[in-house]
């Protein structure tokens, strides 16, 4: 175990060191970045499948599964999948979305935030306000999901409960999935919207302009690691 | 369409109208009455329908009582349930009920049911299910107010009673009614067989029974099974035959306003990134920033 963690540890500063020589920053680890799109894959699977049981004018989307019965049997199956890996993934990146009080400052400044005034805007670490919130709001989603997800899993757990309890799960199921839904499209938005996101989760690197511009007090951050990691001349 | 006699008024999943330009609903289209005064329990409607529809559960295990099988399955669509009891006089009543699909002219199952065309309703009023289309996803048990749909472990489809759909198309009664021995059970329209309650129930009352009365809850719209019963004042009295039935609000609810809300909700949210991109335009980084970034680095390296 702890032999592992050494192992992506070192792979980690390598990368870094690697993105260090290209005048570039290290944003996401391959290890995130494969978290991260592996849930992706999952989500958008999970939530195709739940929309063509969710309403008439999308069943057709059952057709990319093979059709509605195979629909049935897989979606509960891509679902625990998303929230599996999600929580894999949120045990790497949890740390850096604690809130802090500049984070409500940034998020009260919302026009500005719309508005491309990032001038104007408190410094911001790692993550910025929404993005923290985005993380937060998924991670209920997903435990929400989870929850009511298992009662309405006909195969193995409804026989065992009450119906009252399905039905409850049922509203509550298809609720929690419109907020999630609508969360993804507005953290897909904002990585089109917010230039060198993509590039940052996709080849895991940021420029330094980027970096200052967007995310300071994290900047910041690695510059004085970088400076202390560098190999010293004595 | 094959048969006229099974027209389909409303179909599973479908937001557009079922083809209706001829309206041949007579009498309030069709209905099984189930006299609960005159039932003797002898089972003759359960082995007609297992014979009919060529259904044969698995032998189960006696459990202390004359129910047999001890619930609906795939493979039992109806049932008597036989309850023990004991008047405030002090009598012990014996109530038994033939349990099965009520046919409700507002059906759960069929709001609930996420496949186009697995559960439909007849002009004639019979609720079916059409196991083809079935997904198996179980939200049909989830809809119905009388706990009536069961899933096949084997094939994974629904099941339940057809009101012997097929027989009714070509003029015929459910093998049910036909197997009857003392008339509890009777077929007709729907405002027939009211007529015929009505009859019976004034008979039971004028024999002491004063809260005789019809069981054709409003609640989904009525019934096109519907009983009469000594006690109407308490169906719950008849193994649990509910009071007031009707749709969850939880049902209705997530198959009602959430539907299209949702779509428009994900639709708007979409919308208002794309225009988003369109009036303020990209967050972009420039060679200033660049620029700026490297005086802070320089900054901080001479600092510490």
């Amino acid at each position: 175990m702890s032999d592992s963690r050494a192992h992506i540890g070192n792979a980690e500063q390598r990368e870094a060191a690697e993105a260090r020589r290209r005048d570039l920053i290290l944003r996401y680890s391959a290890a995130v970045r494969t978290r991260h799109w592996l849930v992706a894959i999952a989500f958008v699977l999970a939530a195709l499948s739940g929309l063509a049981l969710f309403h008439p004018a999308l069943f057709g989307l059952s057709g990319l599964f093979g059709g509605g019965p195979w629909t049935r049997v897989l979606h509960p199956f891509l679902g625990l999948l998303m929230v599996v890996i999600f929580l894999i993934l949120a045990g790497a990146v949890a740390a850096d979305n604690r809130m802090e009080p500049r984070d409500w400052a940034w998020l009260r400044q919302y026009r500005d935030v719309v508005n491309n005034r990032e001038d104007r805007l408190p410094e911001v670490g790692r993550y910025n306000a929404g993005q923290k919130l985005i993380f937060y709001v998924i991670l209920a989603c997903l435990v929400g999901l989870l929850l009511t997800g298992l009662p309405m899993w006909h195969a193995y757990f409804s026989m065992y409960l009450p119906v009252g309890l399905i039905r409850l799960s049922s509203v509550v199921h298809a609720v929690c999935a419109l907020v999630l839904i609508c969360t993804i499209i507005v953290h897909i938005y904002a990585a089109i919207w917010v230039k060198g996101s993509v590039h940052a989760m996709t080849r895991g690197t940021v420029t330094p302009g980027w970096a200052w511009k967007h995310h300071r007090a994290w900047f910041r951050e690695t510059m004085t690691h970088a400076a202390n990691s560098r190999p010293r001349a004595d | 369409m094959a048969l006229q006699s099974l027209d389909i008024r409303r179909r599973s999943a479908t937001t557009t109208r079922s083809p209706d330009i001829r309206s041949i609903s007579t009498g309030g289209g069709v209905a099984k009455l189930i006299d609960t005064t005159k039932c003797i329990g002898c089972k003759a409607c359960q082995v007609a329908c297992m014979e009919w529809n060529d259904l044969r559960d698995e032998i189960g295990t006696n459990t202390g009582q004359y129910q047999n099988p001890h619930d609906l399955s795939e493979s039992s669509w109806t049932l008597m349930r036989f309850a023990e009891v004991e008047s405030p006089k002090g009598d012990l009543e014996w109530l038994i009920r033939k349990d099965g699909c009520m046919h409700c002219a507002d059906p759960g199952c069929l709001k609930a049911c996420p496949s186009p065309g697995a559960i439909v309703q007849y002009a004639n009023g019979i609720v079916d299910f059409h196991e083809e289309n079935c997904i198996g996803c179980g939200y049909c048990i989830t809809g119905c107010p009388f706990d009536i749909p069961r899933i096949s472990k084997r094939d994974h489809k629904a099941y339940k009673c057809t009101l012997c759909s097929d027989r009714v198309a070509v003029g015929l009664e459910p093998a049910c009614i036909k197997a009857c021995p003392t008339g509890a059970l009777v077929f007709g329209t729907k405002d027939d067989m009211k007529l015929h309650a009505a009859e019976r129930i004034e008979d039971l009352k004028s024999r002491g029974f004063e809260n005789a009365g019809l069981y054709d809850p409003a609640g989904v719209g009525g019934t096109h099974v519907m009983y009469v019963l000594h006690h109407a004042d308490q169906p719950q009295l008849y193994s649990d035959l509910p009071d007031d039935p009707h749709i969850s609000p939880a049902v209705r609810v997530w198959k009602g306003v959430t539907k299209p809300f949702a779509l428009a909700l994900m639709g708007f949210t979409a919308l208002a990134g794309f225009f988003h991109y369109i009036r303020v335009g990209p967050n972009e980084t420039d060679e200033r920033d660049e620029a700026a970034a490297r005086d802070l680095a320089r900054k901080q390296e001479k600092a510490p």
